[in-house]
């Protein structure tokens, strides 16, 4: 795979690494890129995609108030907060 | 039967017996387990943490219900020990992946098979090590450390379930629930020497199981006998409206397909899976087992999977494109860790980059470039195609046969190190598992026999997958337990049980 660019796609998945990792894992997954590549042997003609092995189509519910997870709950985790809101780094100038 | 102290070496089945004359109580059960924890698990490392309080209050309202006269025919587990893998939530309790991205992340909610366990009267406890975020065939993956395996402790227990798998094998708990979504439950039950059941995709709800790869996950039960695994699956199947992918179907009576023997079953053996690289000790047990089952009545024949060669490219490409999806939430904004940055985007690259290993990166990585502008036809679509292909070889073989057997595993527990340094390698060891996640299928590894034949070879577990259609546990069961049964390798303890 001479085309991939571990630098790029590492931006894309928004993970910093070290210069020895992106050695590493570029080497390594050259390796697994080029094992893959043994796909392009199967003749795949009129083959239609698999999402899911069971493909369950617009699965709805009734749309009936239940029980849920409090606000401080489903924010009990988060690393910083304040005001009830998470916090992140300013966005807009 | 002896005292209390042998209380560690029942099985579900043994234990509830016991429980029901009120021949030892729960808080027992649970303090025998939490005796052999002490006894082994510096060497095991099979436990994450656990939570004792939790765990014996628990305990004492089984005992209770056991009391006012609740019996397992109402709550089918009330009172039994068991364990989770750190991939699903118990509410108050932590919830890791075995991931320094996740470390004090405490779970708001239950699982819905965690729920269910609970309804069903089990105790359930404990934080089970595994490879981070399910990646992995060692446990080598975890950020903690790597639990050995209970035959031979310079050996890999399997993973990416590897504590769920030792800590059963090991008496430390009577059973576990883990995940499997390449052959994480059967390869390291079978490296274990116990029993390992991957259910049908959307038979068992994923609702608080963390999302590796969703169309590929399943959650299944780790017991030392067949009869077990029917018990737990039984507990945790069914439609659940919180998971759209579970099917709304009835669930049947597990327990009662086993008993009888194999007269009138078809069992394929897949032509393709006679390649090199299967260990001979590994291949005289498993042509041994299909004797073995032909005795009990079983008609064995041939059937072809002809793309089964293609099965782990598939694999090593849509496992990582959902992951790479899936793992996008750990942002270090909602949860988890968080290393500050100037910007949104530097404080998501500075806490992946801390927070994940190298298999985690490495897979997301190999995700992302799968899904990118430019080779998303030609990696992430083809995959998805020949995934088509791969199913349609099981629906044609299982017009013909009832079940297919192999050996789990190519090789039996390998050495701690051994492959860490070749992902690829690795990734090759899961051959005979994952194109029954890809086709979404069934399947269940059980002991059938042991290495050590040779002087320089330790004795080590070797295992028997089944692989049944969709929605076929019941005959997986039959034909295991019929095979359990005729053989007794399900009695052999490790050594550290």
């Amino acid at each position: 795979m001479s085309d991939f660019n571990i630098q790029y796609v590492a931006k894309l998945a928004r993970i910093d690494l070290a210069p020895e990792e992106e050695r590493r894992l570029g080497a390594q997954l050259g390796n697994i890129l080029g094992y893959v590549a043994k796909l392009k042997e199967v003749d795949v003609t009129g083959v239609e995609p698999t999402a899911h092995p069971f493909p369950l189509v617009n699965v709805t519910r009734p749309d009936e108030p239940a029980e849920s997870l409090s606000h401080e709950e489903a924010m009990r985790n988060a690393p910083s907060k304040a005001g009830g809101l998470f916090m992140v780094p300013k966005i807009v100038e | 039967m002896a005292g209390v102290s042998m209380l560690r070496q029942l099985n579900i089945s043994g234990l509830t017996e016991r429980l029901a004359r009120r021949e030892c109580s729960a808080r027992e059960s649970l303090q025998a387990c939490f005796d052999q924890i002490a006894q082994v698990d510096g060497t095991l490392k099979a436990f994450l943490s656990y939570d004792v309080a939790n765990a014996e209050a628990q305990a004492d309202e089984a005992d209770r219900l056991l009391a006012s006269g609740v019996t397992h025919r109402e709550k089918p587990l009330l009172g039994v020990p068991i364990a989770l893998k750190d991939v699903l939530c118990h509410r108050g309790q932590p919830c890791g992946c075995a991931s320094k991205i996740l470390q004090g992340f405490v779970s708001p909610y239950d699982a819905t098979v965690v729920t269910r366990l609970k309804e069903a009267g089990a105790v359930v406890f404990g934080r089970l090590n595994m490879d981070e975020f399910a990646m992995g065939s060692s446990t080598e993956n975890s950020s903690a450390w790597t639990t050995v395996n209970p035959w031979d402790p310079t050996r890999i227990p399997g993973g990416s379930s590897g504590g769920c798998a030792a800590s059963v094998a090991a008496n430390e708990c009577f059973g576990s629930l883990g995940s499997d979504t390449g052959g994480s439950i059967r390869q390291p039950a079978a490296l274990c020497g116990i029993v390992g059941l991957k259910p049908t995709y959307g038979l068992v709800s994923r609702f608080g199981l963390v999302a590796f790869a969703s169309s590929l996950d399943q959650i299944g039960p780790f017991t030392k006998s067949v009869g077990d695994s029917a018990t737990l699956l039984q507990a945790i199947a069914g439609h659940d409206p919180r998971d759209s992918t579970s099917v709304p179907q009835p669930v049947p009576d597990y327990r009662k397909a086993l008993g009888g023997d194999l007269r009138g079953l078809r069992i394929g053996l897949v032509r393709e899976f006679n390649v090199g690289g299967v260990d001979p000790e590994v291949d005289t047990a498993v042509r041994a087992a299909v004797r073995q089952l032909e005795s009990l009545g079983a008609e064995t024949v041939e059937v072809s999977l002809p793309h089964s060669d293609y099965a782990a490219a598939t694999y090593y490409i849509i496992a990582p494109a959902e992951a790479s999806a899936n793992l996008a939430r750990f942002d270090g904004i909602r949860y988890g860790l968080r290393v500050e940055g100037r910007d949104p985007a530097e404080l998501n690259s500075r806490t992946r980059g801390a927070g994940f290993g190298p298999e985690v990166k490495r897979r997301i990585i190999l995700g992302t470039y799968v899904l990118s502008s430019g080779y998303y036809d030609a990696f992430y679509l083809r995959a998805q195609k020949v995934r088509t292909l791969i199913r349609n070889d099981f629906l044609k073989a299982f017009e013909s046969v009832d079940a297919i057997v192999s050996p789990t595993t190519p090789t039996p527990a390998f050495r701690i190190g051994e492959k860490t340094e070749d992902p690829l390698q690795m990734y090759l060891s899961d051959i005979f598992t994952i194109s029954c996640n890809l086709a979404g299928n069934c399947g269940i590894s059980i002991p059938c026999g042991f290495t050590g034949a040779r002087s320089d070879v330790p004795r080590l577990p070797i295992g028997l997958q089944i692989l049944g259609k969709p929605f076929g546990e019941e005959t997986l069961f039959r034909i295991a337990h019929a095979y359990e049964q005729s053989t007794g390798w399900h009695r052999e303890h490790a050594p550290m049980a």
